[in-house]
């Protein structure tokens, strides 16, 4: 077995605690007086390298690294984002520029009422060293192993960093240094099997032993796909699919501002009128995932907050400015207040016994964009994708042509929610949009009754 | 940073390499918000960097924020350095390619730049917005926003190209929620992701309406509280601008970008049901479509005169008389088109949504023109149907093939009279029949110049600006639906 070494990549000044901390002190000691200043810098150094038919389409490498000036004064703030570029000599200048514009800025603000800093002190440090593949370890690896396979798939990989610095003495460090190399094998037209392997050390035996398990899965798309008219149909989701409805949830669902306005999707939830079924257990996980232990704007998360448990609304992500409004603790969200790291328990089928327990119906392993078609009733659309399967007595039969879906979440995971399988998967986040991203969900796979298709 | 780039990247670049280029982007932007008459922090981003591209044996980039000498040195080092890696292994012979070697500049039409007014002065305008859009205590939560960006770009070759372009954007957006008896309702100016964006200074406030937009915005989400569910079954659809452009985004944009065509983005963003063999003939739309692409029309979002790998941008027909002509595809989706037999021709809309990501086949202003149908003529001809406003939810395969979309707002048209409004409006379709359902085109006087900041796509992923332009369309026989009772 193969480990490589880190790519040169990880040696980016931006991604060093060194820079980090020299940067937040020499900006900080020149704070004004009486103003509370913060530095939230998040760096990465990543290659990207994107694949089509086993061969190289492009290959990019990306260091940069933003830092988010924050100052407050009273009840009034200012924040600037700005780029840096890793030398201290011509960084530490224009951040104290920006310091001083907003500086400048503040005293033309009005009060902010709902304007919530941390209040308690708490350092954080974690760094996770990875062996990283170079670039042309990658481009090797898929060459090698993918020859001749119709594999299409996106490698991102290098350090990432989210620190925080103010100027009331707290210093976050979070670096972690991991890969992603998500891909699919095509059959045909869009037939494919969706594979992933992610992690902080990489092993070229490892990577070469799911690209042949995956071949081996994509024979069974060989089968004439079947088409399905619209109807109610019992159905097993796999974790992947699971993920995407609940990543849809969290688009607003936990958000608790949008529950005290009344626009959450999980209104019903909320209120009590539409439990989910008793064995859902949801919290969000921050302790046991790779997001960091601290928010842009320093406050520290706990390890889990309980959003669902035995079925009933349980909690909310709550963000310092949500606390403020509404009278309430806040509990590490963002601003944005949506989940990181969701995890729903595991229940107790036994995933072997899955196509056993199905019977006769439908296998999805992918969903693909969903969206609310009526949010106040938590009612989803979105379409079938990838590796779906039509399964008779047990047995799968043939894969599906791609099926649209409109159905309530809150029906399909409460009365109609049949079973959770009894392995949870962690399933990371791997768009790109901006950064490179620490979140993730982790869940089991689901069997449910009358699963709606509709086109 | 971009005022010597050009000396700096010549410093800077490799000899042994057979070509490079530089994109220095510079970036800033501002978003101030008024939520419930509350100000929250100005938020401002000065984002700016460098993207190096470099062609040898395969091709390679690299961006960075120092944009020193030695910044780009080390940037071309790991530029080269990757396509050395991929030489041979690439999915295109990079070292034919015949890049654009562009001249020129751009700059948006701006007839009061928006610096003029000051930061206290937009504070107070949004919170007088905001104000006036809290009609009555049936009004929940209400907000007001204003997004301004200016982005500075040089883009310089090793052959001597030089394209110059400046941008100037306003995004302005009042959004408000009414609950009553139970029901709760959201409508907003332009959509609740932006659609109402345009180049240009403070002018666009005016062509927003912004000023005086709020309680218009708040009586309407009162009516749709008020509102019953919209109608299911299958009638006639009438589609205004700020649907229109959620609906050629979707159905006509995505499944036209030739990258998808070619395969790139089948493991993530998804594929298209539009294969190369289908330009020149393939019957996308009745007669009356006629889609362009338009890097010239005035305000819009996504206009420019050069693409980031340097192609002029010129107007072309998409879709003419409902016939497709040509993908949107830049000059190395071109040149691998045509290494796989197909001379498609295509458009200059190869785009980096910012410094640190390599260009990609994007839509950029991309068009519905105008046909000779009055407004008042198309709403008379309806029998029984449902016109919508305002995009609030979207949905496609990833073929870009069955669709569902949302609206906002929806009005039931009964026997050629508008009647009453309806919450929850929804429609599907597929993409490949229903461009075939058009039966109206709106006149010019219907036309509207819409856009999104927020088009998403590629790996690694990138949030990109498109303006699209519209009339107000009908398709006839469409299933239509509303929400849960």
């Amino acid at each position: 077995m193969q480990t490589a070494k880190s790519s040169l990549s990880s040696f980016s000044s931006v991604t060093d605690q060194g820079y980090t901390l020299a940067l937040a002190d020499a900006v900080l000691s020149q704070a004004p007086d009486g103003v509370f200043v913060s530095l939230y810098l998040a760096a990465e150094a990543s290659d990207f390298i994107r694949f089509n038919r086993a061969a190289v389409r492009q290959a990019t490498h990306v260091t940069q690294a933003y830092v988010t000036l924050s100052l407050s004064q009273g009840q009034r703030s200012a924040q600037s984002t700005l780029t840096v570029g890793g030398d201290l000599a011509s960084d530490v200048p224009v951040l104290l520029r920006e310091m001083a514009s907003l500086a400048g800025d503040l005293p033309l603000l009005p009060d902010d009422p709902y304007l919530l800093l941390p209040d308690v002190v708490v350092h954080t440090h974690r760094e996770d060293t990875g062996a990283l593949p170079t670039p042309a370890q990658v481009i090797d690896a898929v060459h090698t192993h993918a020859q001749g396979l119709d594999f299409v798939g996106f490698y991102a990989g290098g350090p990432v960093v989210r620190a925080y610095a103010d100027t009331r003495g707290q210093r976050n460090w979070h670096r972690v240094e991991n890969f992603s190399l998500d891909w699919c094998l095509y059959h045909s037209g869009d037939k494919a099997v969706k594979t992933s392997y992610a992690g902080t050390h990489w092993l070229d035996d490892a990577f070469a032993a799911r690209v042949r398990e995956a071949a081996r899965q994509v024979h069974m798309l060989g089968v004439p796909p079947r088409s399905l008219p619209p109807g109610r149909y019992r159905t097993y989701f796999a974790p992947a699919a699971v993920a995407e409805m609940l990543g849809t949830l969290g688009w607003g669902g936990f958000s608790h501002k949008l529950q005290q306005t009344g626009t959450s999707p999980l209104m019903r939830l909320v209120q009590g009128e539409a439990p989910l079924h008793a064995s859902i257990q949801l919290q969000e996980n921050t302790g046991r995932s790779s997001a960091a232990a601290f928010t842009p704007n320093g406050f520290t998360r706990p390890d889990h907050v309980p959003l669902v448990t035995d079925g009933r609304h349980a909690g909310s992500l709550c963000s310092p400015r949500s606390a403020r409004e509404f009278g309430v603790p806040p509990n590490g969200a963002t601003a944005g207040e949506g989940p990181e790291a969701l995890h729903l328990a595991p229940g107790h089928l036994p995933e072997g016994e899955v196509l056993k327990a199905l019977g006769t119906g439908l296998y999805l392993s992918n969903l693909h964009y969903l969206n609310y078609s009526d949010r106040q009733t938590c009612r989803l659309t979105g379409m079938t994708r990838f590796a779906c399967f039509w399964v008779e007595d047990g047995v799968l039969t043939a894969p599906l042509n791609v099926m649209r879906f409109d159905d309530d979440l809150l029906q399909l995971f409460g009365p109609r929610l049949l079973a959770l399988t009894d392995r949870a998967e962690l399933q990371p986040d791997t768009s790109t949009y901006g950064e490179r991203q620490l979140g993730s969900i982790t869940a089991p796979g689901a069997l449910v009754d009358g699963f709606a298709l509709t086109l | 940073m971009l005022d010597d780039l050009q000396a700096r990247a010549r410093q800077a670049a490799p000899r042994d390499v057979s070509y490079w280029a530089v994109r220095g982007v510079s970036e800033r932007a501002q978003h101030l918000t008024v939520r419930q008459d509350v100000a929250q922090a100005p938020a401002l981003v000065r984002d700016q960097g460098v993207m190096v591209t470099v062609i040898a044996g395969g091709m390679g980039y690299a961006a960075t924020a120092d944009s020193s000498v030695a910044g780009l040195k080390a940037a071309f080092e790991r530029a080269r350095a990757l396509a050395q890696a991929s030489a041979g292994k690439t999915v295109f012979d990079y070292t034919s390619l015949q890049m654009p070697q562009p001249q020129g500049r751009y700059d948006s039409v701006v007839e009061q730049d928006s610096a003029a007014l000051s930061l206290p002065a937009r504070i107070d305008l949004l919170r007088s917005i905001s104000a006036a859009t809290r009609v009555d205590e049936r009004i929940v939560d209400w907000s007001a926003s204003l997004w301004t960006v200016h982005t500075d770009q040089l883009y310089v070759t090793s052959e001597g190209a030089r394209a110059e372009q400046h941008w100037q954007m306003l995004t302005p957006a009042i959004q408000a929620t009414a609950q009553v008896g139970g029901v709760t309702q959201t409508r907003s100016s332009a959509g609740q992701y932006n659609g109402f964006c345009q180049q240009g200074g403070l002018e666009v406030l005016a062509r927003a309406r912004f000023h005086e937009d709020g309680p218009r915005v708040a009586r309407e989400a009162i009516e749709l509280a008020l509102a019953p569910q919209c109608p299911s079954g299958e009638m006639d659809l009438v589609l205004m601008p700020d649907q229109m452009m959620l609906q050629i985004h979707e159905s006509i944009g995505h499944p036209l970008e030739l990258d998808r065509i070619l395969g790139d983005e089948r493991n993530y963003a998804g594929t298209s049901f539009v294969t190369l063999d289908m330009f020149g003939h393939y019957r996308y739309g009745s007669d009356l479509l006629n889609v362009s692409y338009d890097p010239g029309q005035p305000h819009e979002f996504a206009g420019f005169a050069f693409d980031d790998d340097g192609s002029a941008a010129q107007r072309q027909r998409i879709i003419e008389r409902g016939v497709l002509q040509r993908p949107l595809g830049g000059a190395i989706s071109q040149a691998r088109s045509r290494a796989l037999g197909f001379d498609l021709g295509g458009v200059a809309t190869t785009r980096a949504c910012a410094w640190n990501r390599a260009p990609i086949d994007r839509m950029s202003n991309l068009n519905v023109e105008p046909g000779d149908a009055r407004f008042e003529d198309i709403i008379a001809s309806v029998e029984h149907g449902v016109l919508m406003h305002t995009n609030c939810s979207w949905s496609i395969d990833d073929s870009r093939n069955k669709f569902q979309f949302g609206c906002e707002y929806g009005q039931v048209i009964r026997q050629g009279q508008l009647a009453e409004v309806v919450r929850n409006p929804n429609y599907r379709g597929i993409s490949a029949t229903f461009w075939r359902s058009l039966a109206m085109v709106g006149d010019a006087s219907t036309f509207a110049v819409m856009g999104t900041p927020f088009c998403g796509k590629g790996e690694p992923s990138q949030v990109i600006r498109v303006g699209h332009a519209a009339p107000v369309c009908k398709f006839a026989d469409v299933a239509v639906f509303g929400g849960a009772a």
